[in-house]
């Protein structure tokens, strides 16, 4: 466990914690209802790394003592668990295989086969990712198919590697096991739940 | 240094124990007053909105085994930043937010040194001395209620 | 099965709520109780409603007991859904029943238990004759008290004995670090461990427990306790909140607690010694703590190579019917409207009567057989 900080210049959490909280959660789960689609949470958080917003204000909605969250151990990611633990009082862990959620920036994106993929019997204990990218466009395209997707669907969210939309197709596989995505950037977010299929974009590819 | 340093850690979350529970077991209304008695307080603002939640009670089969899950009971949260940026943390039985920031703000002014001296004598020994006098009332009805057994002796007189 | 939604019955409930309000205010021409008067002069009913709402709260209880008009079950059922309405910031320490601030503690096997019998605040040596003075302004009496307070702490009757090995020493917290169960966070699940069964049982229907440790004495069951100690007083709670990373003290709660000592005569594995039932209480309520105590030893049938041939001893019997929210709905729902059920059982008994009554009547059932 990472060591509790001293609280000084903590950022505040929502202004309203409970109608921010169920807007958030609103948000969020049509998101994940409709994936690939941008949704923004127009909610303001102020978290300590600039960039979070959206995923700090999941994190507020969602975390509690129960969850415990993985952030990548570097200043930001310890700046961000000292916020997220404070708001939520959920404990903060160094193993991604005991994360209930993990928040990750564009710079360390995890491997995600380290992550808990949940098992047959509780298949919804599996880790939900929560990634912030430099941009949700600009990026290579991705074709998406699953519920939820009535017509073909492409996003290409800036900042992420072919290796690592490899490992998420190859995490699917195995449905229905696997992580849940949420992509983000600023309040913007892009769910992408496991039951959504990923390839590489067979329109504007080679 | 690294152990000294340690030291004083550890010298500085035992004080901020004492604080919190001497705020925490006192009535809130005998904490107020002692608050209100003081000429001056540190200027504060609330870090996040005071909250009532449960904390799930814990007990130990057969008083000293493992652990088991009692029943809850609501708290009420507080934190409180005062002016030179120290956070305080309050958790209190019951659901009186006023209390639990009682208990923040004891948390932040023990932690800095400009406060530390004037909580400890004004607001502090004043709870100390009164929860030891509550509890000594309490542990003298208590005694009062001791059995005191004796056993009668009979002796055979001569026939 | 099917559900029928039948509506018009928002007036008559409406009216029928506003008569239930003025039914529990009762005559206007005595003065209403206040909430703080139920909580300082009807204390062990709002024990009662805190243990079995599992919620430690006496203001709430008292609130509750008042709008549940004195309804004890009713009135847990309200605290029980108020404390749904709240987020859960984490577990506490154990509670150090050692270092309790005795108000009592006897034991009733161990005479000459180190700290004495301290009967404390008990209705155990009263006559149980009513006093009419209380139906005035009571006296009003102020206990004794003695020149020198109690000790500080009071020895366990266990730690008493400790160095014979003639009391069995409970089980540690599991070596692989697991949390206890929490029947608030998972569903009841069997084979129980004790953990479980000790919440279940310590937020169970005083009177079911009672009656099944009473049926257990009495020989639907294999009980023969000894009461080896019953304490109340106060206990400090702790806490560890994630964002401070050390315990501080959020407050103290009143709990009865009671260990029966029953023999067990040993097995290959284990020498003779006397093994411990465990019961653990919100506020003061030793009927409970004892009943809960007896009723766990009879579940630990197991452990100690008893044949389980009691309801007292079925583990999912005891648990899946100890808690009264839950057993009050159960029967209480069975008020609400059946309207089609009911239809679907007149068709049925209607039909059953024709095809009875056609097979009796006098030679037509063996005429039409015949031809």
């Amino acid at each position: 466990m990472i060591a509790a900080q001293a609280l000084t210049d903590m950022a505040p959490g929502f202004a309203d914690l409970a109608l921010d909280a169920q807007r958030t959660f609103r948000r969020l789960m049509d998101s994940m209802a409709k994936p690939g689609r941008v949704t923004d949470l127009d909610v303001l958080v102020s978290p300590p790394v600039p960039g979070f917003e959206a995923a700090g204000a999941i994190a507020l909605a969602l975390l509690d003592f129960e969850t415990p969250v993985w952030f990548p151990d570097d200043a930001d990611g310890r700046r961000l668990a000292n916020w997220v633990r404070f708001h939520c009082g959920c404990p903060v862990t160094t193993d991604p295989a005991a994360a209930a959620f993990a928040l990750a920036g564009p710079h360390n994106v995890p491997q995600i086969d380290h992550f808990n993929a949940g098992d047959a019997k509780y298949p919804e204990r599996s880790t939900t990712l929560l990634i912030v990218c430099p941009a949700l466009v600009g990026g290579a395209a991705i074709d998406l198919t699953g519920p939820g997707i009535a017509e073909p669907l492409s996003i290409a969210p800036a900042g992420l590697s072919a290796a690592f939309w490899g490992a998420v197709a190859q995490d699917r596989a195995r449905f229905q096991l696997g992580v849940d995505l949420v992509l983000t950037c600023g309040t913007q977010i892009v769910g992408l739940p496991r039951s959504t299929r990923i390839s590489p974009s067979s329109a504007k590819g080679k | 240094m690294a152990e000294s340093e340690m030291q004083q850690g550890q010298e500085v979350v035992e004080a901020r124990q004492r604080a919190h529970a001497l705020v925490a077991r006192n009535p809130q209304e005998t904490v107020r007053a002692l608050f209100e008695s003081l000429p001056d307080l540190p200027a504060t603002q609330r870090l996040r909105p005071s909250e009532t939640g449960l904390i799930m009670v814990r007990g130990r089969i057969g008083g000293d085994g493992a652990r088991f899950n009692l029943g809850e009971m609501p708290v009420a949260r507080a934190t409180m930043q005062i002016a030179n940026g120290t956070v305080g943390v309050g958790y209190v039985i019951g659901r009186d937010h006023d209390h639990a920031e009682l208990a923040a703000l004891a948390d932040a002014m023990v932690q800095d040194p400009a406060w530390r001296d004037v909580l400890e004598q004004h607001i502090l020994v004043p709870l100390a001395e009164q929860q030891a006098a509550r509890e000594a009332l309490e542990a003298r009805k208590a005694a009062a209620t001791k059995v005191e057994f004796f056993t009668m002796v009979r002796n055979r007189g001569p026939k | 099965m099917a559900y029928v939604s039948v509506k018009g019955g928002e007036r008559a409930i409406d009216n029928a709520h506003r008569w239930l309000d003025e039914k529990r205010r009762g005559d206007p021409g005595v003065a209403e109780i206040e909430v703080a008067q139920i909580r300082e002069q009807l204390s062990l009913a709002v024990d009662r409603v805190m243990a079995e709402g599992s919620c430690y709260d006496p203001e709430l209880a008292a609130l509750a007991l008042k709008q549940a008009r004195g309804d004890v079950t009713e009135a847990i059922f309200l605290l029980r859904a108020y404390r749904t309405t709240l987020p859960r910031f984490g577990m506490s320490q154990a509670v150090s029943t050692k270092d309790m601030a005795v108000q009592r503690r006897v034991s009733a096997a161990f005479k000459d238990i180190p700290g004495g019998q301290i009967l404390g605040p008990t209705f155990d040596y009263t006559h149980r004759l009513i006093n009419f003075d209380l139906a005035d302004t009571g006296p009003d009496t102020k206990a004794t008290l003695a020149s020198k307070p109690l000790a500080d702490q009071m020895p366990t009757i266990a730690s008493v004995f400790a160095h014979e090995a003639l009391l069995e020493t409970p089980e540690a917290d599991p070596a692989d670090g697991s949390e206890p169960y929490d029947l608030t966070r998972e569903p009841m699940a069997f084979p129980a461990g004790r953990d479980q069964r000790l919440q279940a049982l310590a937020r169970g229907d005083e009177g079911f427990l009672l009656s099944l440790a009473y049926a257990s004495q009495r020989g639907w069951g294999n009980t023969h306790p000894l009461c080896g100690e019953i304490r109340m007083g106060n206990v400090v709670v702790e806490f560890q909140p994630e964002e401070l990373g050390f315990p501080i003290e959020v407050g103290e709660i009143t709990v009865t607690e009671c260990q029966m000592i029953s023999n067990f005569e040993g097995s290959a594995e284990r020498p003779p010694q006397f093994t411990f039932g465990y019961g653990l209480v919100f506020g003061h309520n030793e009927r409970k703590a004892m009943s809960m105590a007896i009723v766990d030893r009879a579940l630990r049938h197991a452990e100690v190579g008893e044949a389980p041939a009691h309801a007292v001893q079925d583990e999912e019997f005891v648990l899946y019917h100890s808690d009264n929210v839950e057993a009050s709905g159960f029967v209480q729902h069975l008020k609400l409207p059946h309207y089609v059920d009911f239809q679907a059982e007149l068709q049925f008994i209607r039909r059953l009567r024709r095809e009875w009554q056609a097979a009796r009547a006098p030679g037509d059932g063996l005429s039409e057989a015949a031809e």
